[in-house]
């Protein structure tokens, strides 16, 4: 009994951890994500596009983004995949993309960077929700 | 070699209508590199005049953004002196970055981009001076983080060194802007 009582608490303990490291990941993702602000914003299209709905979209494909021919025949799904290869350098995932950047150098700053695009991207969170125009 | 340099010299200006007349825009990349004594780097310029051009413009894209939302700041009844003559000094600072971003574009050979008949701000959630003022802080940091990150990757050193300028301008915006909604202006030791 109570050994079994132990290995609830650890499994608890794991849980909680885990949601905690998560939580992290996405704070930390979304001050990675203030680097991106001059171009980018969630909601809307700005000197770049917009991100929600970002995870799961063919790139290149937002009606009405005047995208790069690059990007457009990129053939790239964005998943946590391409984007670690296109944020790693953009310049190289994607020649002639517009965006002139170095690339977010740091592997656990990426994936930070991917899971808070993936969480406040999605369709269900709030800034998407109530996106302009929608 | 400043971008002012580049935008304002008339020498260039001939050079670039010969070299286009003959070779199109990666010659005129190369004339500009010849321009600034650096024969070394004129002769392998090539490829990376197009993505300078791309970078300028993407860079340019933004300033021209950014002097919109601070028209939104300015317009909005929101900004009292003096925060509405920081906002407006701030804005001429883009508005001159945008002009000489331009005219360096076309002195490659480049096609500038326009300014957008429309820009969507997030106007419903500025609702005192303070949500301006960190909105503007939050563009000024992310212009930061968008010269940072294009400084390494201009194919000509010296349109690097230019953007770095601009970095340094608009850095400073950000921390005045910080200090004016009683933030630590200067945050940490380095910017990402």
């Amino acid at each position: 009994m109570a050994r079994a009582a132990l290995a609830l608490a650890a499994v608890a303990l794991a849980a909680i951890g885990a949601g905690a490291a998560a939580a992290q990941e996405t704070a930390n993702g979304e001050a990675i994500y203030s680097r991106c602000a001059a171009c980018h914003a969630l909601a809307y299209d700005r000197t770049g596009p917009r991100h929600c709905g970002l995870i799961g979209r063919r790139a290149g494909s937002l009606p009405g983004f005047d995208y790069s021919e690059a990007m457009k025949r990129s053939r790239l799904t964005w998943d946590a995949k391409t984007l670690d290869r296109f944020l790693a350098d953009p310049m190289k995932a994607v020649p002639g993309t517009s965006m002139g950047y170095a690339g977010v150098k740091d592997s656990k700053e990426r994936a930070d960077l991917i899971a808070w695009l993936r969480e406040a991207g999605s369709a269900a969170s709030a800034e998407c929700r109530n996106r302009p125009g929608r | 070699m400043s971008f002012l340099a580049f935008a304002n010299d008339p020498a260039l200006r001939a050079s670039r209508r010969a070299f286009l007349g003959k070779s199109g825009f990666v010659l005129s990349g190369a004339a500009v590199a010849l321009l600034a004594g650096r024969d070394a780097l004129a002769a392998k310029a090539g490829t990376s005049a197009e993505a300078d051009v791309r970078i300028l413009n993407t860079a340019l894209g933004a300033e021209l953004e950014a002097v919109a939302a601070y028209q939104v700041g300015a317009e909005s009844g929101l900004l009292a002196k003096p925060a509405l003559d920081l906002a407006v000094t701030f804005q001429g600072h883009h508005r001159e970055h945008a002009d000489v971003l331009a005219k360096t574009i076309a002195r490659l050979g480049g096609r500038a981009v326009s300014a957008k008949a429309k820009y969507t701000f997030p106007v419903e959630t500025l609702k005192s001076q303070a949500d301006v003022l960190r909105f503007a802080a939050m563009l000024e940091k992310g212009a930061v983080s968008a010269y940072l990150g294009a400084v390494p990757v201009f194919g000509d050193r010296d349109l690097a060194k230019a953007a770095a300028s601009i970095l340094g301008d608009e850095a400073m915006h950000w921390a005045i802007l910080r200090q004016a909604v009683g933030e630590a202006p200067v945050p940490s030791a380095f910017v990402a």
